[in-house]
């Protein structure tokens, strides 16, 4: 179960390709009032019914949180995921209705802040798309820097430097153009906030840079969603429930739970949001964690699992389910 | 240590060192010996890039404890509203790594957070404690006006003359505790002045 959001029935009004990997999808409600308003750094989580499988994929919405009379999102094609990307590439046409989550926004804007200073990398440039449209919509003072592999895989790199101008700067990885990073956070004015979204590994370099250049946790802001991984499939026993179920090499635990008819909370399915924060009772093997919610300690402990991204190998695990 | 009574009364820690770039320390009285009490947990070098600015008061103590640590920079003030334009710059002009420490009376730490909030820098990255007198910033809800060093409760309002009952209710934005009137009902009654901020 969802917690806290409700679903949007919708119908697709628009499948725009935007480069060789994105595609961009716009949504507008069946019954042709507006969308319920959002801030920049909000998701949805988008039902794709493939067949006798459904998955449940957050992406951030990319368009003007002034314009709720349509929710974009850009979808990045990978081929070696587990399968939502290329359901979205190859099966979802304009006028197919689909069915998505409220949004609910798990990267805001902290707008205390004196400036804004956001990192993207790829595909995490979309919810800084939202984020600069709100912010230029009330005079915000931000700065983005976007590294992208080539320039034709830099996803709205033109719509954005035709928009924002010098706020926005480009690095290029086939032109071994790189930031500057240390000198770009010692150089920031003091009221600063920090917002990062790409790749895991960019996303722990800057933390860690930010942490050690003084930058308190409070003024740094990071979104991940991790894909569920797959991985060998494994048994588990669900302990309130009863019952024993078989995660499958493509499926994530929680979809296994939920395909069990358990109905566990979830938010993000992403392993940011911590709903779908569930108690070990007991395990023999290994855990192999990915989400960003849980500290180290809570992962070393054995205790804990975020069964929306994180796996299990081993003899048995007992879940308070 | 004041203790938590109601969610905005402020609670203090004990200064540890942040990791950071610029550190810059401001302290009133016996505020001084928190300063040196964190130095002992420091890294060396630590105090080469400090700025220490210090309100020695009326004991005129703890100055030559703080030379003593050769910070970058030691700025004595006789007062906070001495030192504010000078801290209000040093805000201005800072860049992000710039960590903020705040030891001494309520008042002071108070007043130089609100300082800071306008700086843009949030009350949870700010580094307290607390040491020497309980003595209140006062702002009396009735006329607005800040009545400074209240030590009794109830405390007569400064600037209107009425007798306050000293609430834990707290304003960050104003750097006060709030003060509401004690009689309203009947100005006649004198309920007992007692000192227990001290």
């Amino acid at each position: 179960m969802s917690t806290g959001t409700t679903k949007l029935d919708v119908v697709v009004s628009d499948v725009v390709p935007v480069n060789e990997l994105v595609t961009r999808f716009h949504f507008r409600r069946r019954d042709g009032e507006l969308l319920p308003t959002f801030s920049g750094g909000a998701h949805v989580v988008v039902e794709m019914r493939d067949g006798d499988r459904t998955r449940l994929n957050p992406y951030s919405l990319m368009g003007s949180p002034l314009d709720t009379r349509e929710y974009t999102i850009s979808v990045r094609r990978d081929d070696a995921g587990r399968g939502g990307s290329l359901f979205m590439h190859r099966q979802v046409k304009p006028g197919q209705e689909m069915v998505i989550s409220y949004p609910v926004n798990l990267f805001s804007l902290d707008l205390r802040a004196k400036k804004h200073l956001m990192l993207a990398g790829g595909i995490g440039i979309t919810p800084f798309m939202a984020q600069t449209s709100q912010l230029a919509g009330a005079s915000g003072n931000f700065e983005l820097h976007y590294t992208c592999r080539t320039a034709s895989l830099g996803t709205y790199a033109d719509v954005l430097q035709q928009r924002y101008g010098n706020r926005v700067r480009l690095y290029h990885d086939d032109r071994e153009e790189h930031i500057d990073l240390d000198r770009l956070l010692s150089s920031q004015p003091l009221g600063t906030h920090l917002y990062v979204c790409g790749p895991a590994g960019m996303i722990n370099w800057v933390r860690d840079r930010a942490a050690n250049l003084g930058w308190p946790p409070e003024t740094v802001h990071f979104e991940h969603f991790a894909a569920p991984q797959p991985g060998a499939p494994f048994d588990v026993t669900l302990a309130v429930s009863g019952k024993t179920i078989r995660v499958g090499e493509q499926q994530s635990l929680l979809e296994a739970i939920e395909a069990a008819g358990v109905d566990p909370p979830y938010l993000c399915r992403g392993g940011v949001c911590g709903q779908c924060e569930t108690n070990v009772i007991s395990s023999d093997g290994k855990f192999i964690h990915n989400d960003h919610w849980l500290s180290e300690e809570d992962h070393r402990s054995g205790c804990k699992i975020m069964p929306c991204v994180s796996r299990f190998e081993g003899k048995s695990l007992v879940l308070e389910r | 240590m004041a203790a938590k009574t109601i969610i905005s009364r402020p609670v203090y820690g004990t200064l540890s060192p942040r990791p950071g770039k610029h550190h810059l320390f401001i302290a009133d009285a016996e505020g001084a010996l928190a300063i040196t009490n964190m130095a002992g947990k420091a890294p060396s070098g630590f105090f080469d890039g400090a700025e220490i600015v210090f309100i020695p008061g009326p004991e005129g103590k703890h100055v030559a404890a703080l030379e003593a640590l050769k910070p970058m920079q030691l700025h004595i003030a006789p007062s906070f509203a001495s030192l504010l334009p000078r801290l209000k710059q040093t805000l201005t002009n800072a860049h992000m790594g710039l960590r903020l420490y705040l030891a001494g009376t309520e008042g002071l730490i108070g007043q130089a957070m609100q300082v800071a909030l306008e700086a843009g820098i949030d009350h949870t990255s700010i580094e307290t404690e607390h040491r020497g007198s309980l003595a209140r910033r006062v702002q009396c809800v009735h006329c607005k006006g800040i009545t400074e060093n209240v030590t009794t409760q109830p405390a007569t309002c400064s600037h209107c003359g009425l007798l306050l009952l000293v609430r834990d209710h707290y304003s960050r934005r104003l750097a006060a505790f709030q003060g509401v009137c004690i009689n309203a009902e009947d100005r006649s009654e004198s309920p007992p002045i007692e000192e227990v901020f001290r």
